[in-house]
């Protein structure tokens, strides 16, 4: 018995021995030492944690299982998803070529690959939506629109920095700061990105309370944030029941590409507001959602991938991704100011800023910033209606980029 | 044929405005079906009797207040409780009644200490 030779063999084969051995067997390392600062700050300082932690654990587990050369007991294969993509190769666009090799977060990816986590968390989202503040004022929905500069900036800024178009549009789309949105268009577009873009994404959305009362208090004045504003019409039940169904009817009509999300995100709506689907509504609203986010989080985390992640563009996406959330704000406000000035300074330009999706996250950031200089304003569901017109507004944006880009 | 993948600056450019163009104009069809959706679905409710704001406000108020607008939360007033907390309270009242938000109107919150229980 070779007690010695199986040991050696042990011992080669161990991850341990990987690091130094294996090509860029280092990069594996610093992955994982990114992962535990992403874990921290899922965990400790709160970003994201819902899909920070399970993004952070699933780069934690690739780069724990895969090292170039030796991806027998790797959970994800990038060379797989490499030849799903590489139209000269037999297994170009084949599942079931991928499942013949997969490990477990390959499973999951597929549900990534193919568009269904995206969908399905838009359809947790329009469950857990209320789209009475945007009846009830339907002119929020140009704020939603204003506040995608931040899209196109950055799509513009990606291309004068070397990205190709598709790759472009997927960093652009980070200005929506919407994460579903960012992931299924990337997935399409660039799913070489998908890491950075998703953790980009994920961590200004857990930023917005930082990134945005700077720019918010640099483009209005005092008398403009103590607008108060009077309270919406009344929305009726029936128009609240008829709004899911007008919104995919038209946008869907209008823009083929967005039906994934926009479908999703108004069935779920309708789950929600139609009244005999309660059951139904819970489920999504809870059950599926936490399910599909834990799929969603762990498998986006899994590309992150020490050889796809450790990288320049990787800076430069982070850099974008930044960028194009500020001038997002900038966009809304801009779009705020101009509904102040139009309306006699009866809406409050703050406001404007909740435009960049992020439910709720954006519109408190508004409530936030609006009771500093006025005690009693109440500004939360003002902004919900551009919160959630924002949430619209990236899936159109991101359609309008699929159709160009895909 | 422009090629898309290795796209130009210029190029680039163009796509910007054009999306951003899209992505404005799609909004601004939407809020014209909604605007439309509305006033063909909502009737504003005939006025209320005029007594009924009044009636409610102090009777030592100098000042009536107008009612609020349908829908409306109004003003309300804050005893010794965070704005936050207040929010968090509407929330579930809204939610154990199964009401939306806007439907209620709150006049105050108050904070009871447990020693007042």
């Amino acid at each position: 018995m070779d007690i010695l030779g199986v040991l050696q063999k042990l011992g080669l084969e161990s991850g341990f021995a990987s690091f130094f051995v294996t090509d860029g067997g280092w990069k594996n390392l610093v992955m994982i030492i990114i992962a535990f600062v992403l874990l921290y700050l899922g965990i400790v300082k709160k970003f994201e944690p819902l899909l920070l932690v399970g993004i952070a654990f699933g780069c934690l587990l690739t780069n724990l299982s895969y090292f170039v050369g030796q991806g027998a007991n790797a959970l994800y294969h990038p060379e797989i998803w490499a030849a799903f993509l590489d139209e000269t190769s037999p297994a170009y666009h084949s599942y079931g070529a991928v499942m013949r090799e997969a490990g477990l977060l390959d499973f999951f990816y597929i549900g990534v690959k193919a568009g269904i986590y995206p969908s399905l968390i838009f359809m947790g989202v329009g469950a857990m939506t209320d789209f009475g503040p945007l009846l009830a004022n339907p002119k929020s929905l140009l704020l939603g629109a204003a506040a995608q500069l931040g899209v196109f900036v950055a799509f513009f800024g990606a291309v004068c920095l070397g990205f190709t178009g598709p790759q472009a549009a997927s960093i652009g789309i980070i200005g929506g700061a919407d994460g579903p949105t960012a992931i299924f268009l990337t997935t399409k577009l660039a799913p070489e990105l998908l890491g950075p873009i998703a953790i980009a994404a994920y961590s200004y959305m857990a930023l917005i309370p930082m990134i945005q009362p700077p720019i918010m208090k640099a483009m209005t004045n005092d008398k403009m944030r103590k607008v108060k504003m009077v309270q919406g019409r009344a929305v009726s039940k029936t128009e609240k029941i008829v709004f899911p169904m007008v919104v995919a009817t038209f946008v869907i009509l209008l823009l083929p590409s967005t039906a994934p999300l926009i479908g999703c995100l108004m069935l779920g709506n309708l789950f929600r507001e139609c009244g005999v689907t309660e059951r139904l509504s819970d489920t999504v609203q809870n059950a599926l959602m936490n399910i599909v986010t834990i799929f969603l989080a762990t498998s986006v985390g899994a590309t992150m991938v020490a050889q796809n992640f450790l990288n320049l563009n990787t800076i430069k996406i982070i850099v974008l991704g930044l960028i194009a959330f500020a001038i997002s704000t900038v966009g809304g406000l801009l779009g705020g100011l101009v509904m102040y000035k139009t309306s006699g300074g009866a809406i409050n330009p703050l406001i404007g800023s909740a435009g960049v999706s992020a439910v709720p996250m954006a519109a408190r950031v508004s409530q936030d910033v609006g009771r500093k200089y006025n005690k009693n304003n109440y500004l939360l569901m003002h902004a919900m209606g551009p919160n959630v017109a924002g949430v619209i507004g990236s899936a159109i944006a991101a359609g309008f980029l699929l159709s160009v880009f895909g | 044929m422009i090629d898309l993948v290795n796209i130009s600056i210029p190029n680039a450019a163009g796509y910007a405005l054009l999306g951003y163009l899209v992505v404005f104009l799609g909004l601004v069809m939407l809020m014209c079906v909604i605007f439309i959706m509305g006033k063909v679905m909502h009737r504003e409710p005939k006025a209320a009797p005029a007594a009924a704001a009044p009636a409610a406000a102090p009777a030592a108020a100098p000042v009536v207040k107008a009612a609020p607008a349908p829908g409306s939360a109004g003003d309300f007033k804050l005893y010794n409780t965070d704005p936050r907390d207040a929010a968090m309270v509407m929330a579930i009242v809204a939610d154990t009644l199964g009401k939306p938000l806007n439907e209620l109107r709150f006049i105050s919150i108050r904070e009871v200490k447990e020693d007042e229980v």
